[in-house]
């Protein structure tokens, strides 16, 4: 494992586990499997559409002479699982490597799509090196180890400086200060609003994380939908209602060309969202050059910082894999490597701690951003994730009828409250379908 | 296509080589063997493999089981897939007639030969249908937009306030809009082609008895195109029952109007891959495929009588 940087040796992982790992950090002739591997060399395709790998495949080529990279796109998100899944019933045409979100794990893990990478001795990764909100998605509570995360999205407020100065208004450290500066906005200028949001699963499942809520629980195929009365979720639900009543918000859907016009134009003034944010807005809000900030996410109360995840994705092997030892060196290059500097150069926000609490990493400083040191704040969110939040485990199909039932409430069909309960309906009829256990 | 296969049944020339087949000789077979072998291929198969698709369930916990004919019966039942199905049967009954309307005027302007510049207008009436409808929609979609878009900007000079046009009581109007402007120009120039073909001795014949335009019109001219009348219609039917394409890009801009069934093909797909239940999917599929077909030849087997009635 001769790529690894002597920083993963001095942590307590490697004296918690194998031998493999001891004689890795002490950097004797044996070689495992997956080195073997590494020497052999050889071909695996990597289906991602994460931009900044390319800098990382070819510097793991670069590295290891006779190995090739075949990094392929075949598509973001939906569009990406879409052709996943398809390999996956069609067990042929399968990548080596996946680029896995973090919420898409649990369904493919249930589905026993995804290789468990203790075998590979991934477990040297366990304690301390891994912010705990990305390896607790890619452990599914312990029972093996499925992907190397590769970034993280713990949410900050996002803010654009300007706006907030021409109206006087002061950013907000709770929730209830979000609420009064939501309506200074309104009162203020007719076009500005405090944000924009028209019911986006990632964003409430934030939310609710935030709040300390868990409506989703699942044990084996025991699953437990419950929004309806899980005190987080509730907490949210009646926090926001007032937002949609009294029209604080901009009726814009997230990611539409309205929406970037908006956060370009000032007429949106904040956004709580995740880390992964500062390369969006540099390439598709240009006009917001040196106006916006990053600010630590609003509090339920005063004095706390607790945070949540938005997004973020791992790299796993699929079941069946050709070239599986080879692509978990490339995993471990790209997720705990030095794969991991080229990703940070470019931009991305990583999961490894190590770097998140590096100098180089904290103190630099952003153009874009006013010359803010805005992994600071980041980083901090990072390390104050809720804890135990979980996923369900076909997190996808929740987020594609989201806007079938709590979405009514945004358009004045129901309430929030109302809406929720119809997801829940809608989630544990889903849920009985394929099969899980469904606790009343 | 179906609606002309009777005529071409009746082509005498049809019916010796057919005779031809029936002496014995393979050669007729071996020409045509690349044709069916493609078109079992990406056709038949196809659906066959859908219908067999279609008597499965796979779950995430217990695999796949055969099931029957219970995803039909689901199907049957779901509230869903019937409201998708109304919501396009409304778009049927009233988007098709004000279409198919709109491209019979523009032909029979263009036929009349009274158009200045009637080329320029063919052409340019026949242009958004050379647009890709991903295109279109999200051409459409940005002059929705209240905010920044045409409507917004409409709404600003003017000092009015036009209703949101990607609202959930709007949106299926706007569908329709987007529709229409597509595939106004495809229906004119089917109708256009059958009013070039009529004999000029009919003109003739009707100017010499002194028939105003008007009744050449309703005698000569929308008889003669019947036929064309029926085939445009079962196009636009089916295509009306197929509506995909608008209502899954304007989908991102009004998530909440445009539900995951807002379609019964939208449903199938959103089913099918975000859901994982390919099999549900299949049976939708083929439920909204058999009642395409039974109307689409409801539709022909109206348009023939009537065709030979006059």
């Amino acid at each position: 494992m001769k790529q690894l940087t002597g920083r993963t040796c001095t942590g307590t992982a490697a004296f918690a586990i194998s031998a493999l790992a001891l004689s890795a950090c002490g950097g004797s002739e044996e070689t495992t499997e997956t080195d073997a591997a590494l020497e052999e060399g050889g071909t695996i395709t990597v289906w991602a559409w994460e931009p900044t790998l390319e800098q990382v495949a070819e510097a793991f080529e670069a590295e290891n002479e006779g190995v090739t990279v075949d990094l392929v796109n075949v598509g973001t998100g939906d569009e990406h699982y879409t052709n996943l899944q398809n390999a996956m019933r069609a067990g042929s045409g399968l990548p080596d490597v996946a680029q896995v979100e973090y919420f898409a794990i649990p369904q493919y893990i249930l589905g026993e799509s995804l290789m468990d990478l203790s075998e590979f001795g991934a477990d040297e990764y366990a304690e301390d090196t891994f912010t705990d909100g990305p390896w607790g998605s890619v452990t599914f509570g312990g029972e093996g180890i499925y992907g190397i995360p590769m970034d993280s999205g713990p949410i900050a407020l996002f803010y654009n400086e300007d706006v907030f100065d021409e109206h006087g208004v002061e950013v907000p450290e709770t929730w209830e200060e979000y609420e009064e500066a939501a309506r200074q906005f309104r009162e203020a200028d007719d076009d500005v609003y405090i944000t924009s949001d028209q019911g986006d699963a990632g964003q409430v499942t934030t939310m609710v994380w935030q709040a300390g809520g868990t409506p989703f629980s699942t044990e084996g195929t025991d699953v437990t939908v419950n929004l309806t009365e899980d005190e987080g979720t509730a907490q949210w639900a009646e926090y926001w209602q007032p937002f949609i009543d009294d029209e604080l918000i901009m009726p814009v859907a997230g990611w539409t060309d309205e929406w970037y016009q908006a956060l370009g134009d000032g007429s949106i003034a904040s956004l709580t969202i995740g880390a992964w944010m500062p390369a969006n807005l540099e390439s598709a809000v240009p006009d917001g050059e040196g106006s916006w900030r990053v600010a630590p996410l609003p509090q339920w109360e005063a004095g706390d910082s607790q945070t949540a995840e938005q997004g973020g994705s791992s790299l796993a092997i699929p079941e069946g894999a050709e070239n599986a030892e080879l692509a978990y060196e490339f995993m471990e290059f790209a997720g705990v490597g030095d794969g991991v500097q080229e990703r940070l150069d470019a931009g991305a926000f990583p999961a490894t701690l190590e770097d998140l609490q590096s100098d180089d990493f904290i103190n630099r400083e952003y153009e874009y951003f006013g010359g803010q040191q805005i992994n600071q704040v980041l980083s901090e969110s990072a390390q104050n994730v809720a804890e135990g939040w979980e996923y369900l485990p076909f997190q996808g199909y929740a987020h594609s009828v989201f806007n079938d039932t709590v979405g009514q409430a945004y358009e004045g069909q129901a309430t929030l409250e109302e809406g929720l309960s119809d997801w829940e309906d809608d989630l544990e009829a889903y849920g009985r379908d394929q099969g899980f256990d469904i606790a009343e | 296509m179906t609606v002309v296969s009777p005529a071409v049944a009746a082509d005498p020339a049809v019916r010796r080589r057919r005779r031809a087949g029936a002496a014995g000789s393979s050669t007729g077979w071996a020409f045509l063997a690349p044709f069916m072998i493609v078109f079992l291929l990406v056709f038949i198969a196809p659906i066959i493999y859908a219908i067999y698709l279609s008597l499965f369930r796979d779950q995430l916990i217990g695999g796949s089981v055969f099931v029957g004919l219970d995803n039909y019966l689901v199907a049957a039942q779901d509230g869903n897939f019937w409201a998708g199905l109304t919501r396009v049967s409304l778009f049927l009954a009233v988007q098709v007639p004000i279409m198919l309307f709109l491209s019979l005027l523009a032909a029979l302007a263009l036929d009349s030969g009274r158009l200045y510049g009637s080329s320029f207008f063919r052409l340019s009436i026949f242009l958004p249908y050379a647009v890709p409808a991903v295109v279109a929609t999200l051409m459409w979609g940005f002059m929705y937009g209240t905010r920044f878009g045409l409507v917004g900007n409409i709404n600003d000079s003017l000092g009015v306030n036009l209703p949101d046009p990607l609202s959930p009581d709007l949106i299926l109007a706007s569908i329709a809009n987007i529709v229409t402007w597509e595939f106004v120009g495809y229906n004119m120039i089917i109708f256009y082609a059958a009013l070039r073909v009529i004999s000029p001795s009919l003109y003739e014949a009707a100017a010499i008895d002194g028939a105003s335009q008007l009744r050449v019109i309703a005698h000569i001219k929308l008889p003669a195109i019947r036929g064309a009348m029926v085939v445009a219609a079962i196009f636009s039917i089916i295509g009306s029952f197929q509506l995909f394409n608008e209502p899954s890009i304007l989908q991102t801009l009004a998530p909440n109007a445009i539900t995951s069934s807002f379609t019964p093909n939208l449903y199938a797909y959103s089913l099918s891959f975000s859901g994982g239940q390919y099999n549900y999917a299949a049976a939708v599929a083929i439920i909204m495929g058999v009642i395409t077909m039974i109307i689409a030849y409801a539709v022909q087997l109206r348009g023939i009588r009537k065709d030979g009635q006059s």
